[in-house]
């Protein structure tokens, strides 16, 4: 029974839930009143959610054995991709969905090369990733674009005080409490996460995820579609990075082709430590929140704290080798 | 499958075999390692394609494309390097490719029933379905592979050496097992080792001698010798040379050594000229012995003296001492496949400064000595075959210069040529003095060299004994602790 708790996930979710509260608590105790309010705590989701999207379709893409290098640059071209959409007179809704597409076709193109041309994830990713910013420049002919205000800018902005009791009774007050704690980016990263958690848990596609992850031969023997997978797997992660790039559009309102440089390697840091193996087949989508949520927490607090970057540097690096170190150890005991 | 042929580039790997399994049949496959068991195994499952010959199953003709397909009309594969999903759980894995759906959403009770109910028709009972496969033993990793050609419904179950890595009592269990699928009509291709083995829990026996059919006999026609002379196709004693040896000093003394884990307790000498066999079950700790005597495993207790050094040592201090290993695992530990052979043979021993020349000028002495055919010492050692790299991995030892010489399963996985070469170049090494250690899963080969042999059985190292007062009965037995 206790071999059978140290083996699963708990055991690793509780560990992070822990190490969370012990950072949370020492800046609560150390840095200034603020920190520990709502408001922060509400400031802190709104700045976790770029990354925290992003880690849902890493966390998909790590389990299934890949890794994708390419999401710094994705999103940078898909805020370009909708700010040149809203710039052309198209809808909010068209930009937005026009943007996801096009993370969704980044994904499509690493899968393909990857499964068809057999290069590794790595290398195909690192490539990608060039090629994606220069695109995202290309299209904005190197400058950001700045297209006028709209609904998009409000998605992970702060949503307006409760001003007066609101309409609709018992609804319409819990609908207005509902908007009025989170922004809808935030309510839609905590909706597309259970979405995820359960694709991954419940459905053929998602064991088929981890099953290529876990062993590809066996998955294949057993009549696996693996490269059909690969190819969605990496879709799927293109599109989630798209709405990262939505997010980061709306927090800036405007598109910088240069936005967002080296935000794989946070994404990927925060997948990891939510105890994720690079090897493929393990993994959790809420050990991958809870990973980019520490991360969020770390450099808000030492912000707070008015420490420069370099410890939250030191400290993030630190904490990603600390919780793979104990995962290993936990491993090699059993 | 009925004359069935297969070339690899010049050598015939199988040449007009016939295969014939009945229906609830348990049929052994038994030959020496490169006798072409694995190549017809793998072409009746789909992952090789015949040069020519035919495949029926029951009564059809049958020519897979992939293994896919293989699985699909019904032939099982478990082989020794078990294909599950560690990370999914006994019950996903079970229905892996065969997932049933309610609304897009995996039916876990349905799924959960289907893998139980296989389970159960195999007797295993106590087996928590939903816990990630890598938490299970081994033992029982390859009954659900069995389970999971069950719920398959497969008519043909092919075990490729199930036992090596089991215990006396696993084994029993996967002996019910293949008698209740025999009983349910499943045909069974046992391919094993072990003659006892086979004598238990088959009906009939096809042996296999260098890709060659030689021969197909119910198996209480045949005893243990007859078996094992159909295999080698020669008398014992002309494959296996062995000059009257006289044996020096001791060069190795180990007592009561322990590892971490294994060994747990093994003291011998081993003395100039002396061949000494190390014999036992595959996981008895025959090879973390050597680990441990070379310093690749950590040593809790006990003492090692090489000649006159005492102490653990790291592995480049061993070679310093004179001692030499050879891994059993030759395509991971033993060898840099995509370096050269020259590479490979003088690694151990490099000049500060390297000279090509120099390095190829060695190595193709040794090759000219060691008869190793390729192309030349700068061709890459992935490219020859499994004997032509375990000379040139022998070849590293000698080049080196070595007194005492660390071999783990000299043999495995090589054409009979070679290995009567090596088993040619052991007495000859013996006679100018060197001093042998070697690991064995194959008794005619430990009987046939080695001067004394030594059984081990769970970590515990029995006594040597000279070969003449031992026979292959009295180690089987002490083996499996009997």
């Amino acid at each position: 029974m206790i071999k059978q708790l140290k083996n699963s996930s708990i055991f690793n979710l509780a560990g992070l839930v822990i190490a969370w509260f012990i950072i949370f608590g020492f800046f609560a105790w150390k840095g200034p009143p603020t920190f520990h309010s709502l408001d922060n705590l509400e400031t802190m989701a709104r700045q976790g959610t770029i990354v925290s999207i992003a880690t849902l379709g890493m966390t998909c893409i790590i389990i299934c054995g890949g890794i994708d290098l390419s999401v710094g640059s994705v999103v940078a071209f898909v805020g370009v991709v909708i700010a040149a959409l809203l710039v052309s007179g198209k809808s909010p809704w068209i930009a937005l969905l026009g943007g996801v597409a096009a993370g969704g076709v980044c994904g499509l193109f690493n899968g393909i090369l990857i499964t068809r041309v057999k290069v590794v994830p790595f290398i195909v990713t690192l490539g990608t990733m060039l090629i994606v910013r220069g695109g995202a420049k290309w299209v904005a002919n190197d400058k950001s674009i700045n297209p006028l205000p709209n609904w998009l800018d409000d998605i992970i902005s702060r949503p307006p005080k409760v001003e007066g009791k609101p309409a609709g009774g018992f609804v319409g007050a819990v609908f207005s409490g509902v908007t009025h704690l989170f922004p809808v980016g935030v309510w839609l990263l905590l909706f597309l996460a259970l979405m995820v958690s359960l694709m991954l848990k419940r459905t053929r596609f998602g064991r088929h995820i981890v099953a290529v992850g876990s062993n590809e031969q066996a998955a294949r023997l057993c009549g696996v579609p693996v490269e059909r997978v690969k190819v969605l797997v990496y879709m799927l992660g293109g599109m989630f990075f798209g709405l990262s790039g939505l997010m980061t559009f709306s927090r800036l309102t405007l598109a910088d082709p240069t936005v967002a440089q080296g935000l794989e390697l946070d994404v990927i840091a925060a997948v990891v430590i939510g105890g994720a193996s690079l090897n493929g087949g393990q993994g959790s989508v809420l050990g991958s929140l809870l990973g980019a949520w520490i991360m969020t927490t770390i450099s808000t607090g030492c912000s707070m704290m008015g420490w420069s970057t370099f410890v939250e540097q030191i400290v993030t690096g630190a904490i990603i080798i600390i919780s793979v170190a104990i995962d290993r150890m936990r491993v090699r005991k059993d | 499958m009925s004359g069935i042929c297969k070339e690899f580039g010049a050598t015939k790997a199988l040449d007009k075999v016939d295969l014939h399994v009945e229906k609830g049949e348990v049929h052994a496959l038994v030959g020496e390692n490169g006798s072409g068991k694995s190549t017809l195994m793998r072409i009746l499952s789909g992952a090789e394609f015949s040069d020519s010959g035919q495949i029926t199953l029951g009564g059809e003709p049958y020519a897979p494309k992939n293994p896919i397909q293989g699985r699909r009309a019904g032939i099982a594969m478990i082989y020794q390097e078990l294909s599950l999903c560690p990370d999914l759980s006994t019950a996903e894995n079970i229905m892996l490719g065969l997932e049933v759906q309610n609304l897009g959403i995996i039916d876990r009770k349905t799924t959960r029933k289907i893998t139980q109910d296989a389970l159960h028709l195999l007797g295993i009972d106590d087996v928590n379905v939903d816990a990630p496969v890598k938490s299970l033993p081994i033992a029982m990793r390859q009954l659900i592979e069995i389970a999971r050609a069950v719920a398959l419904d497969s008519r043909v179950v092919v075990l490729d050496e199930p036992t090596s890595s089991l215990t006396q009592a696993d084994t029993e269990r996967l002996f019910n097992v293949v008698e209740i699928l025999k009983n349910k009509g499943t045909s069974v291709i046992y391919i094993s080792h072990f003659l006892d083995e086979i004598k238990r829990i088959c009906d009939r026996m096809t042996v296999l001698r260098d890709g060659v059919n030689v021969g197909v006999k119910r198996v209480d026609e045949v005893d243990a010798d007859g078996i094992v002379a159909m295999m080698v196709g020669r008398r014992i004693d002309t494959i296996y040379p062995r000059s009257p040896r006289k044996q020096g000093e001791v060069l190795l003394d180990i007592s009561s050594l322990h590892g971490r884990t294994k060994p747990e307790d093994a003291s011998f000498t081993l003395h100039k000229g002396e061949v000494l066999g190390i014999a036992g079950l595959n996981g008895s700790g025959r090879t973390e012995l050597l680990r441990c005597i070379f310093g690749l495993d950590a040593v809790k207790s006990g003492r090692i003296r090489v000649g006159h050094i005492e102490g653990k040592a790291r592995p480049a201090e061993r070679w310093k001492e004179g001692v030499g290993m050879l891994s059993e695992d030759r395509k991971l530990e033993g060898l840099a496949l995509r370096m050269s052979i020259a590479d490979n043979m003088t690694i151990t021993k490099l000049p500060a400064i390297v000279s090509n020349a120099k390095q190829e000028e060695e190595a193709a002495g040794w090759i000219t000595k060691m008869k190793v055919k390729c192309q030349g010492p700068k061709q890459a050692i992935g490219e020859l075959s499994g004997g032509n790299q375990q000379k040139v991995a022998i070849a590293r030892l000698l080049y080196h210069g070595v007194d005492v010489m660390l071999l783990d399963e000299p043999t495995r996985g090589i054409d009979v040529g070679s290995k009567e070469q090596i088993y040619a170049l052991i007495d000859e090494l013996a006679l100018e003095g060197m001093a042998v250690l070697m690991v064995s899963s194959y008794l005619p080969e430990l009987l046939g060299t080695c001067d004394r042999i030594a059984v081990m059985h769970k970590g515990k190292l029995g006594r040597a004994v000279p070969v003449e007062e031992t026979n292959a009965e009295a180690i089987i037995r002490e083996a499996a602790g009997a």
